[in-house]
């Protein structure tokens, strides 16, 4: 029989233990195909952050270094500044982890053009630590922390991360994709592909700001949650690229 | 090699260029700043890599991805800064990554002084961050010492797989001695095939981590660690005995504080007065053997710190109410002069004999 589809070789053969209808495990998949179809998976170390993707270590099919919460783009700095010059580094990190906790690291990462590759999964909530309010809550979000919804005068508005680092001469390749249907699954794909391309050219800083969806602490089916990233997520993180220098492509 | 007048600090930086660090994430900080701008300016020379980072918890983490792709590399900071570094520094320990990490210390608590002090004894030597661990803590009292005890420091460090602190004070760092650097015997170190480097050739993914989610494996992986703490205890203890062979009292200080304390032994020797000092240069594992060795015939100890009494107690446990246990502390940044420690030495004579 001809095989026309086949597991990638960017992941292990391990099962994850993501939620039934979790989105990251799709993000996985995506990072992982790329890492194999530039033939970088022996060149390439992982940095794990902390959140539901902390067992990525587990999963990606190369080496991986875990961080502490929201350090991870100090230390891919750490990893990516003594590694020899061919060797690529990304980190995998959630919102609460890289908007909050580690706001100073992400922002000082691509200010400094570190040439890494962020793989930044959004879904607008604490996944791990049972659904609290994360920095990208939108407004009227009920999570475990905002019972009545997040309020503007209380809690503030959402931060819109790809925006706030496009403004920052470092970064050279920025923009949000999501998962919520196949044609935008597709896209974010490519947008993984661009920003290791752009690390590869060694262009500095690279970032795919990925909506994905958390039916668990959503309180939501699947489908459900696919719809609401599609509806309340999306005009609140516009999808687009933010930041393109001359030569990534 | 000939001597050289240098300052503390830069001769802590030229000591590790010469154990091989090539790299060094920092932060500026009184009183150690030197240390930083000297690495930005020797490290390039020497094809290494400084980077200012944008806290110390950043430099901190930047160690821990640097060393986990297994090269030598270092961090420095004071007190505060220190203190920040807690958090990476447990995590190091977690993933067993070698590195160094100096404390050129202040007074506390809190933004306290710029002045020299030792009042991060207990944060050091007790843990400082979150979990079950030890840190081989090096503390030299001249700065020809500090050359010496570098390449200790980053070889213990490689040897064990762990984080190594070198105390400094504020006064050793702004002082300056004539130093010789010469060259290092070769020794065996362990080769660093955890390191995460890409897979290139060399089997399977690796991963370094500090995560176990299954309780019985983190106890496991806690009792590798005690072990690993046991065999430091046997091997890298430290200490220097002067004059204490015929001493009926012995005063206990480290660092800066020794050096000030020698000089009170001796007025006190020419009063007739045999006093000699125990100066732990590891601060852990703490040496046993020189109370073992007289706290029997010895009439008193005396600790001198500064600080408001953080090391008595580890001498409280070595000399085990053998001998009575006395203690003379400055804090703030008040460094104690001769006379004062002489005049306790002489309280204590007065008060045993
Ligand atoms: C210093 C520290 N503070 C808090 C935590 C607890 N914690 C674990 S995961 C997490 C939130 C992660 O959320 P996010 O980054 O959005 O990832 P998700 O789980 O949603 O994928 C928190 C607060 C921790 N591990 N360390
Ligand atoms: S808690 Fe949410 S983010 Fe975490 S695995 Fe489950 S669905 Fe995914």
């Amino acid at each position: 029989m001809e095989l026309v589809f086949k597991k990638t070789t960017g992941l292990k053969d391990t099962p994850t233990h993501y939620c039934p209808g979790c989105t990251h495990g799709i993000i996985h998949r995506l990072v992982g195909e790329v890492l194999e179809e530039m033939d970088i998976l022996e060149d390439t170390v992982g940095v794990a952050s902390v959140g539901c993707s902390v067992l990525s270590y587990e999963y990606f099919n190369c080496d991986m270094t875990q961080a502490a919460h929201g350090r991870a783009p100090a230390v891919a700095t750490g990893l990516k500044r003594v590694l020899p010059k061919d060797r690529f580094v990304f980190t995998y990190q959630g919102d609460g982890d890289l908007a909050s906790i580690g706001m100073g690291e992400i922002v000082h990462a691509a200010a400094r053009g570190e040439n890494i590759t962020v793989i930044f999964v959004n879904n607008a909530i604490y996944g791990m630590t049972g659904g609290q309010m994360a920095p990208t809550s939108i407004i009227g979000q009920q999570t475990a922390t905002s019972p009545a919804g997040r309020d503007v005068a209380l809690q503030g508005s959402p931060i819109r991360v790809s925006e706030l680092l496009a403004t920052l001469d470092g970064a050279a390749y920025i923009e949000r994709v999501s998962t919520h249907d196949v044609p935008n699954i597709i896209k974010t794909k490519k947008a993984i592909r661009k920003a290791f391309e752009t690390q590869k050219k060694g262009l500095g800083f690279s970032m795919v700001e990925i909506l994905s969806t958390c039916p668990t602490n959503w309180g939501l089916d699947p489908i459900e949650s696919l719809n609401w990233v599609k509806e309340k997520m999306v005009p609140v993180f516009p999808l687009g690229v933010y930041k393109q220098k001359e030569g990534v492509n | 090699m000939a001597k050289v007048l240098m300052k503390g600090n830069e001769v802590i930086a030229e000591a590790a260029v010469h154990a091989n660090c090539k790299y060094f994430f920092g932060y500026p900080i009184t009183p150690q700043s030197e240390l930083v701008a000297y690495m930005a300016k020797r490290l390039p020379e020497v094809g290494g890599l400084f980077l200012q980072a944008e806290s110390e918890i950043a430099a901190i983490n930047m160690v821990y991805g640097a060393s986990s792709a297994g090269v030598r590399v270092m961090t420095s900071s004071s007190s505060p800064g220190v203190s920040l570094k807690q958090e990476g520094i447990s995590y190091l320990v977690g993933s067993e990554l070698p590195a160094v990490i100096v404390n050129v210390m202040r007074g506390g608590p809190g933004l306290g002084s710029i002045q020299p002090a030792q009042s991060d004894y207990f944060q050091a030597t007790k843990g400082g961050g979150h979990g079950d661990y030890h840190i081989p803590v090096l503390a030299p009292a001249s700065l020809q010492e500090i050359v010496d005890l570098m390449h200790d420091a980053f070889d213990i460090a490689d040897r064990y797989r762990t984080p190594v602190i070198l105390m400094a004070d504020g006064m050793l760092g702004q002082m300056m001695e004539p130093v010789e650097f010469k060259e290092k015997q070769h020794v065996e170190l362990p080769e660093k095939d955890w390191a995460t480097t890409g897979t290139r050739g060399d089997g399977g993914p690796k991963i370094v981590n500090s995560l176990r989610l299954d309780p019985k494996e983190l106890e496991e992986h806690n009792r590798h660690l005690q072990k690993k703490y046991e065999k430091i205890k046997e091997k890298e203890v430290r200490y220097e005995m002067y004059l204490a062979e015929d001493a009926d009292y012995i005063v206990v200080a480290y660092g800066t504080v020794a050096r000030i304390v020698k000089n009170a032994i001796h007025k006190a020797r020419k009063e007739g007065i045999k006093v000699g000092l125990i100066r732990p240069i590891s601060l852990w594992p703490y040496p046993q053997k020189p109370f073992d060795e007289t706290r029997e015939k010895v009439k008193a100890y005396l600790t001198v710190e500064m600080s408001a009494g953080q090391m008595v107690e580890d001498v409280r446990l070595a000399v085990n109410g053998k001998s009575p246990v006395h203690f003379y502390g400055r804090t703030g940044g008040m460094v104690p002069s001769h006379e004062e420690i002489y005049a306790k030495i002489m309280e204590m004579v007065g008060g045993e004999s």
